[in-house]
Order: structure tokens, then sequence, then C-alpha cells
């Protein structure tokens, strides 16, 4: 009798636990946005980075009560899919997203990955955000595809052209990953480089992404003895060494890259080397960052443990994505209401001081706005943190 | 020139400390362990964890990195590859598990060190600058001096203890040396522990001169495949020279190839694969195996 009674009390009490969790669960409808990116081998660090921002974001806003849509609060969960870098893993992540009805999605982070899952996006109707510069993409007839950061071509002749008048550039050297996203950049960086009137003077000098020691690589650059020395799409794990390796065979010269690094990595992989190197960010510095970035670093921090600066720029794509819907919830669903909205979308960027505004910009360089608008902050690396060389604005 | 040696003798007694604790391995259970490069990563994520992380000193995060990768081989020895080579007599078997104990291992590390790349301060610094000939941070000059102690000691290690001649008794014939008394069992897992030990080591020297980061593990191993093949699977001094060999051939194709883009592997696997169609068994290996 009493284990009849306790069987019975046990049933009961799970079934409304369950019953209570389900109601919790069913307060908010939720909105399914999905990651496509790397997140294992050497180039980790990239899509961990976005998948931990998004994840981040995601339960400060279900803490808070969900996003508001259309005057309904929706839960955000993120989905995310393990590309390891890989084109054709990339598409499997993106069929995966749109068997799930997924619309938007983040990444990938590479140029081939991007390439290739372009026709499963448009086909399945999904608005992607990657974070790879062929201008392909993002030109029409391609539609579906907007630039989750500044690319090369648009940061790296800002950055020549302040160093040719504020530092007395002349003589440039490129190096570059034997991969197609460092070539790539490296061929527009000095093209754009030689446009500007600099003297190229290697630019031919490659590296295997696994390399561990960089002297031998660098040697022949250093003995051309440029003026500054561009790391081409250099990966996080990468830079430190390269900037080591430089200094140790007694460049003087500038050290600079167009991809976003990490505070921590390099002091610890380069220490007071790398002191002076310049690369880009978000609102990564505390002149620039306003109270929620701020409280976006700290969640992170307590949620992972440790914050990667890469998120300063890559904590924007879900913030387009949910606004834009917002604007236009019948974006939520129709992709062609979405992009119809890009056009004209504007609110305000919570990530920085001041007025700064989210909008949707590259017609300059795409003929369409397929691009987010994040600052162009070109950061210069001292004593373990960034500091804001200047600001500039894409398009 | 001497820029270019300099640089081939510092890479090759890496690359050669690297070798031995693979080929070890080899040479006394006949496996190929596809997870040596994770060890490695693992060795040099343990010096991270104790000099960056608790702040101690270097010489105990080595020595912290030598004895997790000695535990750790040695309970993969016992618990994965003991059992497996006992019950099968296929060699795919113990290739599918040193796979998969790679594959693991990745994950590990990803969960326990995460996604980024770890440094450690110079241990020693200042840069020697022989009249614009020779350019050669001290840090690098301290640590090959180490790897060529470290490869001196194991050498003394196979060659004068007892522990050394069992090993070297089981790798020449595994039947013969259990006729003659030899705990094959023990010496198997000293020596797979060995063979581990020696790859967290060189993680834990190289942490402070290349950092370390989870992708490392892959690309290492096969750069160890490379030097055991070109000296000769199984073969302690042929994977010395394998290691001196390519960190040698790197050196000079970085340098004189660097105006032809990337070639240098390129050229390294071409000659590879005609010297093998040449001498299959390497520089110092027998025919027979």
């Amino acid at each position: 009798m009493l284990r009849r009674t306790v069987l019975k009390s046990t049933a009961l009490a799970a079934a409304a636990s369950f019953g209570m969790f389900g109601a919790a669960f069913a307060e908010n409808p939720v909105l399914k946005i999905g990651f496509v990116g790397v997140t294992s081998g050497p180039a980790a660090a990239w899509g961990t980075s976005n998948q931990r921002s998004m994840e981040t974001r995601a339960a400060w806003i279900n803490e808070t009560g969900g996003y508001d849509i259309g005057g309904t609060k929706y839960d955000i969960e993120i989905v995310s899919f393990d590309d390891q870098k890989d084109p054709k893993r990339a598409i499997a992540g993106m069929e995966q997203m749109a068997q799930a009805g997924i619309h938007y999605v983040v990444g990938p982070n590479v140029d081939d990955g991007a390439a290739a899952v372009r026709p499963v996006a448009e086909q399945n109707g999904i608005i992607y955000f990657p974070y790879a510069f062929p201008k392909e993409l993002y030109t029409a007839p391609a539609s579906n595809a907007v630039l989750g950061m500044v690319a090369n071509y648009q940061s790296g002749p800002a950055i020549y052209k302040y160093l040719m008048e504020n530092n007395g550039v002349k003589k440039v050297a490129f190096v570059a990953a034997n991969e197609s996203d460092p070539l790539s950049q490296r061929d527009s960086g000095s093209a754009a480089a030689k446009a500007l009137g600099l003297e190229i003077v290697s630019d031919t000098v490659t590296y295997q992404v696994d390399t561990t020691d960089f002297t031998p690589v660098l040697l022949p650059i250093i003995q051309t003895a440029p003026d500054l020395l561009v790391l081409s799409g250099v990966s996080p794990a990468n830079a430190p060494q390269l900037i080591r390796s430089a200094r140790e065979l007694g460049f003087t010269g500038l050290i600079s890259t167009e991809t976003a690094q990490d505070a921590a990595v390099l002091q610890e992989g380069a220490g007071e080397l790398a002191n002076g190197f310049i690369s880009v960010g978000g609102a990564s510095t505390a002149e620039l960052a306003s109270d929620q970035m701020k409280e976006f670093v700290d969640r992170y921090t307590k949620m992972f443990g440790e914050y990667n600066d890469e998120s300063n720029t890559k904590v924007y794509a879900l913030e387009y994505i949910l606004a834009t819907i917002a604007a236009n919830p019948a974006g939520m669903t129709d992709v062609e209401a979405f992009k119809a909205t890009m056009d004209t979308f504007e609110a305000p960027n919570p990530y920085m001081k001041g007025d700064a505004k989210l909008k949707y910009v590259g017609t300059t360089s795409f003929g369409q706005k397929r691009q987010v608008s994040v600052p162009l902050v070109v950061n210069t690396f001292n004593n373990g943190a960034f500091e804001t060389l200047f600001v500039a604005q894409v398009d | 020139m001497e820029q270019i040696l300099a640089n081939g003798l510092y890479l090759g007694a890496q690359y050669a400390l690297i070798a031995l604790g693979l080929t070890l391995i080899f040479s006394l259970m006949n496996v190929l362990n596809f997870a040596h490069g994770q060890m490695y990563v693992f060795g040099g994520f343990v010096t991270y964890t104790v000099v960056a992380q608790l702040g101690l000193p270097f010489i105990v995060g080595l020595v912290a990195s030598a004895l997790v990768l000695a535990v750790m081989g040695a309970l993969i020895e016992v618990f994965l590859f003991r059992p497996v080579i006992r019950k099968s007599k296929r060699d795919e078997s113990t290739m599918l598990l040193a796979a998969g104990i790679a594959f693991f291992l990745d994950a590990v590390i990803l969960l326990l060190f995460g996604e980024k790349q770890r440094g450690v301060p110079k241990i020693v610094g200042g840069v020697l600058n022989w009249d614009m000939r020779i350019i050669m941070p001290y840090d690098r000059i301290l640590i090959g001096v180490l790897a060529i102690a470290l490869i001196a000691g194991f050498i003394a290690l196979m060659q004068y203890t007892k522990a050394g001649r069992a090993m070297r008794a089981l790798a020449q014939d595994r039947v013969a040396a259990q006729l003659m008394g030899v705990d094959v069992d023990r010496y198997s897992m000293i020596g797979f522990a060995l063979g581990a030990m020696l790859a967290g080591l060189v993680g834990g020297l190289l942490v402070t001169i290349t950092g370390i980061n989870l992708g490392m593990g892959g690309p290492t191993s096969v750069k160890a495949f490379m030097m055991i093949m070109i000296g000769g699977a199984g073969v302690i001094s042929g994977a010395i020279a394998g290691g001196f060999i390519l960190g040698m051939m790197e050196s000079i194709g970085l340098t004189v190839l660097s105006a032809y883009g990337d070639i240098t592997y390129l050229a390294i696997f071409a000659s590879l694969m005609v010297f093998l169609a040449f001498r299959p068994q390497g520089l110092m290996g027998k025919p027979w195996g």
C-alpha cells in the first residue's frame, strides 16, 4: 500500500514537474538562428568566437524575457554546426539548417565555405552572414549573403593611407598563409598598396598554416627592408609567432593585418614584441564601448571563462538579424521581406557610445546593401591591450 | 648560408625529438601512433597551464608535461592497445584505435584548454647576432641544446640501462625477448609511456617558442611520420637522422625557393616519393622490417 502511494506520488510529482517545465518553455515562442562555421582545428578560434557571441547574447535575451518582435516576445535558440573549415561540411550544415526551417544563419567563416553554401541558401530561402570577402557573394545576382565584417579591401587602403601620411611608410611587404582567404587578401592588399603609390618589395612569400618556425619564412622578406610588413589574412594562432620572428630577426618597421586579433593571445605569444602591432577590431576599446558592450563582455566571460576580442566584431550579426526582423516581422519567415527592409533599415547601435547606427551598407563595393555597418576600428596593441589608432566608416 | 644551417639544426633537433617517441612505440609494439601529435599538443598545454596560469617555474611545467604524458601513455597502452593487440591480429585494428585516440584527445584538449593559441613568456631574452650572418634568439639556442641533450639522454637510457636493453630486445624480436625472460607487458607499457613522455616534453619545450593550439596535433603527426619514413621506421638512429634531414630540407627550401611561392613542402614530398621508390625501408631501416 505504502509502495503504491509512493509510486503514485512520484508519478504525480514527475507529471507536475514536466508540466511546469513545459509551461516554462512554452511561455515564449522560439526563434531559431543558425550558425555554420569552423569550431575545431587550427582556425577554431574564428568560429568559436562567433558561436559563443551568439550564445551569450541569446542567453541574455532569454533571461530578460525574450526579444520583442511585432508585440510578441521570442526566446532565441542558436543551432550550431561545425563545418571544420571544409566546404562539403558547410553545405551539409546549411542543408541541416534548411531542414530545421531556419531562415537566418551566421557564417561560414572562410571564402570557399561561403561560396559553397550559396546555392543551398538561395534555394531554401536562407539569408546568411559570412565572414568571407569575395565580392561575387554580395554582388547581384547574388542576394542572400550579407558580409558580417569589414573586408580587407575596405580596411587595407585606409590603413596604408594612414600609415603613409602619419608614419612615412613608403615600402611595404606582404606575407600570407598558403590558403585561399589569406592569398586573396594578400593580392587585393598588394593591389590597393600599389594604387596608393607604395613600393611593394615582397609579395610572393607564403607559409603553411601549420608552420611552427617562421624565422626561415620571414628571413627573405626582412632582407628587403620594408617600412611596413602586412600579415595578410593572418589567423590569431599565427600572428604572435610571425611578429615575434620578425622582431627577433631585427625588423624595426611597422607590422599590420586586416583581420581581427585577440589581445591575450598576442600578449602570451609575443609579449612586448607585439607592441605597435596594428589590427582591425570592433567596438573594442574603452573609449568606444557602450555599457551594453561592457555587459556583453562580462556575460561572455562568465559564461565561457574567458573573453575573445574577436567577438567585438562577431557580436553584431545576431543583433542585425533580430533588429531587422523586429523592424519588419514578416521577415521572420519571408527573406524577401527581410531583404526589402535592409535597404531602409536603421536602428541605434547598442554596442557603441554616441549616436552610431546599425544599418546595411556595401553599395560602393557591391552595388547593393549587403554588408553590416560595423565601425572600422583600427587598433594598435600596447602592453597587453588594444588602443584605438583611428575609426572610420565603410561606404 | 650560416643562417640556413643554424635554422636547419634548430628545426632538426626539435623534429628528431618528436620522431623519437613515435619510432620507439612503433619499434616496440608495431603500432603507428596517429595520436602522437595530439600528445605533443597536450604536453604543450600542460606546461602552459603550469607556467602561465599557475605561475610556477618553466622547469616545473616541463616536468609536469613529462609526468602527465607518461601516465597517459601508460594508461593508453594498458587499457586500450594491450587488449586490442591481444584480441586482434590485424594491424588496422591498432591503426583505427590510434586514430580514434587522436580524435578523442582533440576533443579533450578543446574542452580543457579552449580554442585559443596559447604561449608562455620567453624563458631567456636577447638575440645572438653574429655579424648579421647568424641571427638566433637565445631561447631558441637553449631549446635546441635542451632537445639535443634529451636525445643524448634517451640514447644513453636505451643503451646502458636494464629497461633500455629490454626494450631493444623487444624491438628486435618480441618472442625471443619473451623466451629470454623479458616481461613483455611491463616493457611495452614503459616504452609507450616513454614515447608519450617524449611527445609531451617537446610540446612543453616548444610552447615557449611556437606557442600551442589544438590544431597543431595532426600536422605534427604527419611530419613525424615523414621523419621516420626518411630514417627508417622503428630505428632510433633513423628517427634522429630523419628529423635533422627534414629540418635542413625545410630550412634550405624556405630560403632558396621562397621566390617561387610556397613550394618547399611540394619539393620535399616529391623528393620523398622518389626516395621511397628506391629505398622503401628508409635510410636505416631493414628491408624485412
